[in-house]
């Protein structure tokens, strides 16, 4: 951990970073902002964690708790609203077994997450999995999807 | 068997890619490799020229230009790949079988493309194709031939308005910064396209970031700024990418950098990732973002102009704004004012979508009727049930209802029906959907995306989203329409920034036009049967086959029936999840 974000430091000073651009690499790099990189980064930078925080939370793109190894974003712009997307959020949430006011599986294999717009609203209803980008989406195709994911699952137990 | 005279295009913009864009180009590129042909194999970026069906889950858009005769196929996958060549390219006869239909040339017919010109006819990714379209020749005329104040005269004569929402006249704000004495000024272009819906920007970014460039270098000149930024949303991957090879490219034939193109300007570009925040599209709010701050907007004054990145003037125009620039300078202000109305002058890019059968972006001028853009160009609605209205604008936006199609599109007759232009969404909406679920969801999005710092703003959202609750709910109490309409005039009255300011208006326009549709769910009825609160579910017993698909569907088991026998859904049981209605494959599953 400590090579990845020294290395993110000498990005940050050699580009004239700021705080987002910081928290964005420790996104990239552990899909989550870890409590230890944010103190890490916090000593070394003399700059309270409580400031690196109050960015992080104002932000929608940050993450404090480790997230699925597959990600299924649900677009949720008008054009995927209007056609559906809400039903499909429901059903998603229904096959994975998610509880209310959870996004990530028992088992961190799956997070289900909402995005504003990715703004690919003539495919609408939208529906990314893994960043590929799934247009013209039903509840049957969607499924299939999550499924043939799941059994990638078990093969490889 | 020489064809070096055929170019073939594929579409791959976000839409292109998620059809398949990436294999259909491989696919040709293998073949003809194969074949032995020698032919540009293009990626061609173009929501605007796929803004028909043909742009649907499984399908991509292919142009086969063979000597300047060109046709468009559409629903093209891989394995169709070989039947093209084989047919189209060394045959020399199309495939007339998938050749686009009528609906995709009247599509484009009643469309005006200033800043989608190139877009979707060069490669994105190539600055040479851009050069080659007459590209940076607008910055090399105004670099070596004009000076600040004469950029600034000819953007004002051509009465460009900002594309981002408010319409400010482009070339007052350059002039007022340009006047402005400091030696340090700053150029940001707004790409922070955060309505949903909207995707106007992201798709002249993918499919031509070099105009936006050039607009950049000529706004920079003029104002005299010597940085500029880009601030981007993180949700547009390949538009980001694109850009940062074009910066990269323009970089290396010395468009940015110092002295640019042998004169005295030094101006480079940076690129900014938002982070997931609405708001941040405010200006001011949007500067807190680029110094890595909370993005929330301030007061306003002093305007950005005046104080802005961290402290000095600075220019925020919107990308689209930014690619009318170098059009502007090569055609001459008055051939822009030559389109559109008499306060809104050239085109308007917008981003047709919802229930339409030709959902894409279409660029037309000022001033079109509605009517011309929904039934001309998008084709009439989807499934050919009835228009209900349309939502122009976004959460910041009203509705257009049906019976009024004829106004036209331009900033000062939406403003006067009660809706704005926007930053150009259009999403279609016919009598499936309900006005106050539609109401409710811009609310959901502005309550979300407020960043509290103003109360108003912050409790004023939360108590109408409350209020829309109870009413989708079934809950809602006598007064509650009057209540929602006197909360919606204070928080717009008493709002710190755009966002609070104009989130109440999906309410107040949908009320003003749509009334009737609040009341009917006060006495506990949908009518378009979408607020599940008021929906029974159903089963037509005509067109039931007894198959028991929609019983084992059932998670709450209301649904009971003997096999080959209609069966009957018990309301007090049923949980209204609909997978009833999805299971059907007879369409015998109602609701109402």
């Amino acid at each position: 951990m400590e090579k990845t974000l020294e290395k993110i430091l000498g990005e940050y000073r050699k580009n004239e970073g700021n705080l987002i651009s910081i928290l964005q690499d420790i996104e990239d790099s552990f899909g989550y902002l870890p409590e230890d990189a944010v103190n890490w980064f916090s000593a070394r930078l003399d700059i309270p964690a409580s400031r690196f925080y109050g960015v992080a939370t104002f932000y929608s793109q940050f993450h404090f708790k480790p997230r699925g190894k597959n990600i299924i974003t649900a677009c949720c712009g008008t054009a995927c609203h209007v056609k559906g997307s809400e039903r499909l959020i429901n059903g998603i949430r229904k096959e994975l077994d998610l509880s209310e006011g959870d996004d990530t599986t028992k088992d961190k294999e799956f997070t289900l997450e909402k995005v504003n717009c990715i703004g690919a609203c003539s495919i609408a209803p939208v529906i990314i999995i893994n960043k590929k980008v799934n247009g013209k989406v039903s509840a049957d195709k969607l499924l299939k999807e999550l499924r043939s994911l799941k059994d990638i699952k078990g093969e490889g137990k | 068997m020489k064809a070096n005279n055929t170019t073939i295009r594929v579409c791959m913009g976000t839409g292109g890619i998620a059809a398949g864009g990436a294999e259909v180009l491989n696919a040709f590129k293998k073949e003809l490799n194969l074949a032995g042909i020698k032919a540009n194999v293009e990626k061609n970026c173009s929501m605007h020229k796929v803004g028909c069906r043909g742009l649907c889950a499984k399908d991509v858009l292919v142009d086969v230009i063979i000597n300047d005769e060109k046709t468009t196929y559409q629903f093209i996958k891989s394995d169709m790949v070989p039947r093209i060549i084989k047919e189209h390219i060394i045959g020399k006869t199309p495939v007339i079988d998938w050749v686009v239909g009528e609906d995709y040339h009247t599509f484009h017919e009643k469309q005006f493309k200033v800043v989608l010109s190139d877009c979707g006819t060069i490669d994105p990714e190539d600055i040479g194709a851009y050069i080659g379209v007459k590209g940076y020749e607008a910055a090399k005329k105004v670099l070596t031939s004009l000076k600040p104040e004469e950029v600034v005269e000819t953007i004002k004569a051509s009465g460009l308005r900002g594309r981002g929402g408010a319409g400010f006249p482009t070339g007052v704000k350059w002039e007022i910064a340009m006047k402005q004495d400091s030696k340090q000024k700053y150029l940001i272009c707004n790409a922070d396209e955060g309505d949903p819906g909207a995707f106007m920007d992201r798709s002249v970014i993918e499919g031509n970031p070099h105009a936006v460039i050039e607009g950049m270098i000529i706004g920079a000149y003029a104002i005299g700024a010597d940085k500029g930024y880009v601030y981007i949303r993180a949700e547009y991957p390949l538009a980001v990418e694109r850009l940062k090879k074009a910066l990269s490219d323009a970089r290396k034939n010395n468009f940015l950098g110092k002295k640019i193109l042998g004169t005295k300007l030094n101006f480079d570009i940076k690129v900014k990732l938002g982070a997931g925040a609405f708001v941040c599209g405010e200006e001011t709010a949007l500067i807190a973002s680029i110094e890595g701050q909370r993005g929330m907007p301030r007061a306003k004054p002093p305007f950005p102009v005046y104080h802005g990145l961290w402290g000095k003037p600075t220019v925020i125009n919107n990308v689209e704004t930014l690619a009318n620039v170098p059009c502007i300078i090569r055609n001459g202000a008055r051939w822009f004012a030559s389109f559109g109305t008499e306060k809104s002058k050239g085109t308007k890019v917008f981003a047709l979508t919802g229930k339409i059968k030709n959902s894409g972006l279409i660029e037309v001028p000022m001033g079109i009727p509605l009517r011309e853009i929904i039934y001309d160009i998008g084709g009439g609605t989807e499934s050919g049930k009835a228009l209900k209205a349309v939502q122009t604008g976004g959460p910041s936006g009203g509705c257009i209802p049906a019976d009024m199609l004829d106004t036209p599109v331009d900033f000062e007759s939406l403003a006067k029906v009660g809706s704005i232009v926007g930053s150009g969404g259009m999403v279609v909406l016919d009598e499936t959907n309900c006005m106050v679920n539609i109401a409710k969801y811009f609310l959901e999005f502005t309550q979300a995306e407020s960043c509290g710092k103003c109360v108003p703003c912050r409790i004023g959202t939360k108590r109408l989203l409350e209020i829309l609750g109870r009413i989708t709910k079934g809950k809602g109490e006598k007064g509650d329409i009057e209540l929602l309409e006197k909360l919606s005039r204070d928080i717009k009255a008493a709002s710190l920034c755009g966002l609070g300011q104009t989130a109440p208006n999906p309410v107040l326009s949908t009320i003003k036009y749509f009334r009737h549709e609040y009341e009917a769910h006060l006495q506990g009825k949908c009518p378009a049967a979408v607020c599940k609160e008021l929906l029974t579910y159903y089963v037509l017993e005509q067109f039931c086959k007894g198959c028991g698909a929609c019983l084992r569907a059932c998670p709450a088991g209301a649904i009971t029936g003997e096999k080959k026998k209609p069966h009957f859904i018990d309301s007090e049981i049923c949980i209204k999840c609909g997978a009833c209605f999805d299971a059907c494959k007879f369409k015998a599953v109602a609701k109402e």
